[in-house]
C-alpha cells in the first residue's frame, strides 16, 4: 500500500510539472498584460517599469523557474489585479464554489445514478429510452443555455428564484442544476453502461444461479462492482465543477473560482490565472489519489495485493 | 420410482430481429434422470446444450423462450413456474456450475460470502452454524485450511481452487441435482482430472444428480451413466454410456466417437467435415444428412423419427429406423431393431 502511494505521488508530481509548463505558456500567447495594467496613453517607460517591477521583463525560463520553485514553497504569486495573494484569492472563493459544486454533484448523483441502474435493469424497456433520452439532452444542450432558460421562466415570468447572486438555497437551487445537469448525464450513461456489463458477467449469473433475491443480486452483488468507476468519475467531476464552473459562475453572477478564472484571462492576469490552474491540478491529483484509496478499500484485489 | 427430472419435448426458441429469425436451439428434447445419476450431453458448438441447461433452471437470455413441452422435476413442470418460484428452486434444488471459475465469482466479496449464501437464503442457517457449514463445504472441496480461506477473495486462488469453491457453491444449498456446463473446459489437465475425481465423490456422499455438458467424450466414460448425443437442437441418440461406447447407431454419434480427444485434451470436438447446420435455417429431412456419411435417398426429403432400439436407447436415423431401407441394413442392426418394438 505505501509503495502504491508513493508511485502514484510521483506520477502526480509529473502531471503538475507538465501542467504548470502548459499553463505558464498557454497563458503567455493571449497578450501583453502590462498594456492593460497601465493608464491609458501611458508612457513607454511606465510600462517598462511596470513590467520590471512584476518581473515580466526577464527572459521566459527565468520567469518559469521563479513560478516553479514559488508554487514549491507554496506561493503562487500575486495577482496583477487584486494586488493580493492568488492563494488568498483562491481560499477566499473556494467556500462558494465548493457550496456550488456539491450540491451540483448531489443532483447529478440523484439523477445520474438510480436513472443510470434502472437504464440497466429493465434494458430496451421504456424506462431504458427515457434514460437515453435524458442523457442526450443531458450531454446535447449546454449547461448555460439551461441556465438561461431557467432565469427566464423561474426569476422572470414567474418570480419564484432569485436571478443572480448567492446567500440562500434559492440562490443556490438553479445554478447548481445548470451545472449539475451535464454531469448527471454523464453518471447516467457510465453507471448503465458499466451495470450492464457486471450485469452480462458470470459471477452474476452465478448469483442468479444461486437463487439469490433479484435486489440483492442487483443492488448488493452487481451495483458494487459497477460503482468502482462511477465513483473515479464522480470524483473528477467534482473537482472540475469547483474549478472550471467559468461559465455557470459568470451568469448566476456566482463568486467562485470559475468567475475568478475568468476575470483573469481577460485582464491577462497572469499569476491570477496560473494560481487558479495550479490548485485545481493539485486539487485534481489529490481527489484522484483519494479516489485511489477509496478504490483500495471497497476491492479487495487492490487492498491486499499492492 | 417417478425420475427426479423428466424433460418431454422441450422447445426453447430464440427470437431475434424482431421476429424475423427464429432459432430453435432446442427443438422437441426428451430426456430422463433418476437420483444420483449421471447424464453426459454432448454436441458440437451450437446445437443447444446450454440452452438445455439454462431452460432447466429458468434463466435464459432475454431472446430465447420456451414455446413447448415439460419440465417435470419431481413431478413439478418447472416451466410452468413464476421467477419467484424458481428462485427457490435455483441454488436450493437445482445448482449449476458455470464454465469459467475465474468469472464466476465476485472480485469484491469473500468466499464465506460467496459460499455461505445459499445456505443464507435457502436454508436460512445464520451465525455460527453457517460459518460451520462453509467450513465444512470448502472442506468437502478440498480447499485447505479452509477457516482462514474463507476470509480471503477470489484473486487470492488459484483457478482450480476458483472452480472448486464454485462446486462448494452449488452444494451449499443441499441440492437434489447439479447442471455443468462445460465445467471444466478451462482447467489445466491435471487438475481437470482432479476435479472430475472429486465431482464423483461428493455424487457418492451426497447423491446428487449430475447432468454434465461436454464436449468431451473421455469425460464422458469417466464421469457418466447416460449419454445424450444432441444435433441441430435435437437428442439424436441416447442410451446408456456402455450401448452407446460399443454399439452406437447413429452416424453422427460414431462420427463423434471416431474422433474422441484425450481426456484433458481442450480440442473442441470434432474433425467431422462439413459445418454445423445454421438453426434458423434447417435443412429438409435429417438435420444431418449434408454431412452424413451413411445417408440414404429418403434421408433429405423426411425427418427420421425416434426410434427405440432397446430400452432406454434411442436413435433418430433411418438407418436405425425398423423396415426403413432394410436391405441397406447390417444384419444386427436389423435384429436389434426387432427386438427394439
Ligand atoms: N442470446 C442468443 N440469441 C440468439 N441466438 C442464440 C443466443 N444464444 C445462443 N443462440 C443460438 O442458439 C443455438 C444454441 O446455442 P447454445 O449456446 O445452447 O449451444 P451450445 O451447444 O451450448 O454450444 P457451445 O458448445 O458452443 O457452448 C446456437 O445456434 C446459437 O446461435
Ligand atoms: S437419417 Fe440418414 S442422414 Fe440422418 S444420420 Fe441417419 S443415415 Fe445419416
Ligand atoms: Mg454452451
Amino acid at each position: 500500500m505505501a509503495r502504491f502511494i508513493i508511485r502514484r505521488t510521483l506520477y502526480a508530481l509529473v502531471t503538475l510539472l507538465i501542467l504548470s509548463l502548459t499553463i505558464f505558456m498557454v497563458i503567455r500567447l493571449t497578450g501583453d498584460p502590462v498594456t492593460l495594467l497601465a493608464e491609458p496613453g501611458a508612457h513607454a517607460e511606465d510600462l517598462d517599469r511596470i513590467r520590471a517591477e512584476w518581473g515580466l521583463d526577464r527572459s521566459w525560463p527565468v520567469q518559469y523557474l521563479t513560478f516553479a520553485k514559488n508554487v514549491f514553497t507554496g506561493d503562487l504569486g500575486k495577482s496583477f489585479n487584486y494586488d493580493m495573494p492568488v492563494s488568498t484569492l483562491y481560499f477566499q472563493r473556494l467556500p462558494n464554489s465548493l457550496e456550488l459544486a456539491l450540491a451540483a454533484t448531489l443532483i447529478s448523483f440523484l439523477i445520474g445514478i438510480p436513472a443510470g441502474l434502472i437504464s440497466a435493469v429493465k434494458v430496451n424497456s421504456v424506462w431504458d429510452n427515457t434514460g437515453k433520452v435524458i442523457a442526450l439532452f443531458g450531454l446535447a444542450v449546454p449547461g448555460f443555455w439551461l441556465g438561461l432558460v431557467m432565469i427566464l421562466v423561474f426569476s422572470v415570468w414567474l418570480g419564484w428564484l432569485p436571478t443572480s447572486g448567492q446567500g440562500s438555497w434559492q440562490h443556490l437551487i438553479m445554478p447548481a442544476v445548470a451545472l449539475g445537469w451535464y454531469f448527471a448525464a454523464s453518471l447516467l450513461r457510465l453507471t448503465r453502461s458499466s451495470m450492464l456489463e457486471v450485469l452480462r458477467s458470470e459471477y452474476i449469473k452465478l448469483a442468479r444461479l444461486k437463487g439469490l433475491p433479484g435486489y440483492v443480486v442487483i443492488a448488493v452483488h452487481a451495483f458494487k462492482n459497477a460503482l468502482i468507476p462511477v465513483l473515479t468519475l464522480a470524483g473528477v467531476n467534482l473537482v472540475v465543477m469547483i474549478n472550471a464552473a467559468v461559465i455557470i459562475e459568470v451568469i448566476f453572477a456566482w463568486p467562485g473560482i470559475g468567475r475568478l478564472l475568468y476575470e483573469g484571462i481577460f485582464q491577462r492576469d497572469f499569476p491570477l490565472v496560473q494560481g487558479v490552474v495550479m490548485e485545481a491540478g493539485i486539487m485534481i491529483v489529490v481527489i484522484n489519489l483519494t479516489i485511489d484509496i477509496l478504490y483500495a478499500y471497497i476491492d479487495p484485489r487492490i487492498r491486499l495485493t499492492r | 420410482m417417478a425420475p427426479l427430472l423428466e424433460v418431454r419435448d422441450l422447445q426453447t426458441h430464440y427470437v431475434t430481429f424482431g421476429g424475423t429469425r427464429v432459432v430453435k436451439a432446442v427443438e422437441g428434447l426428451s430426456f430422463t434422470l433418476r437420483e444420483g445419476e449421471t447424464l453426459g450431453i454432448v454436441g458440437e458448438s451450437g446445437s443447444g446444450k446450454t440452452t438445455v441447461c439454462q431452460s432447466i433452471v429458468g434463466l435464459l437470455p432475454a431472446a430465447a423462450c420456451i414455446v413447448g413441452g415439460s419440465i417435470a422435476f419431481e413431478g413439478r413442470d418447472l416451466a410452468q413456474l413464476s421467477q419467484r418460484e424458481m428462485r427457490h428452486i435455483r441454488g436450493a434444488q437445482i445448482a449449476m456450475i458455470l464454465q469459467d471459475p475465474m468469472a464466476s465469482l465476485n472480485p469484491l466479496f469473500s468466499i464465506y460470502r460467496q459460499v455461505a449464501e445459499p445456505a443464507y437464503y435457502h436454508l436460512a442457517v445464520r451465525g455460527r452454524s453457517l460459518r460451520e457449514r462453509v467450513r465444512e463445504l470448502l472442506n468437502a472441496v478440498r480447499i485447505p485450511s479452509p477457516t482462514m480461506r474463507m476470509r480471503e477473495y477470489p484473486h487470492q486462488m488459484s483457478g482450480g481452487m476458483r472452480q472448486r469453491i464454485v462446486g462448494a457453491i452449488a452444494l451449499a444449498g443441499g441440492p437434489k441435482l447439479i447442471i455443468a456446463d462445460e465445467p471444466t473446459t478451462n482447467l489445466d489437465v491435471t487438475i481437470q482430472a482432479q476435479y472430475l475425481d472429486l465431482l464423483k465423490e461428493l455424487q457418492e456422499q451426497t447423491g446428487v444428480a449430475i447432468v454434465f455438458v461436454t464436449h468431451n467424450l473421455g469425460i464422458v466414460a469417466r464421469m457418466c451413466d447416460k449419454l445424450a448425443v444432441m444435433y441441430a437442437g435435437k437428442i439424436v441418440e441416447a442410451g446408456s454410456v456402455r450401448e452407446l461406447f460399443d454399439t452406437a447407431r447413429h452416424p453422427y454419434t460414431q462420427a463423434l466417437l471416431g474422433s474422441m480427444p484425450k481426456l484433458g485434451s481442450k480440442e473442441k470436438l470434432l474433425a467431422i467435415p462439413g459445418q454445423p447446420p445454421d438453426l434458423a435455417t434447417l435443412p429438409p429431412g435429417c438435420a444431418f444428412h449434408p454431412r452424413c456419411p451413411e445417408a440414404l435417398p429418403c434421408c433429405a426429403t423426411e425427418e427420421p423419427g425416434e426410434t427405440q432400439i432397446a430400452g432406454t436407447w434411442t436413435a433418430r436415423c433411418w438407418r436405425a429406423a425398423p423396415g426403413a431401407a432394410a436391405t441397406d441394413l447390417p444384419k444386427e442392426a436389423h435384429v436389434a431393431a426387432a427386438v427394439g418394438n
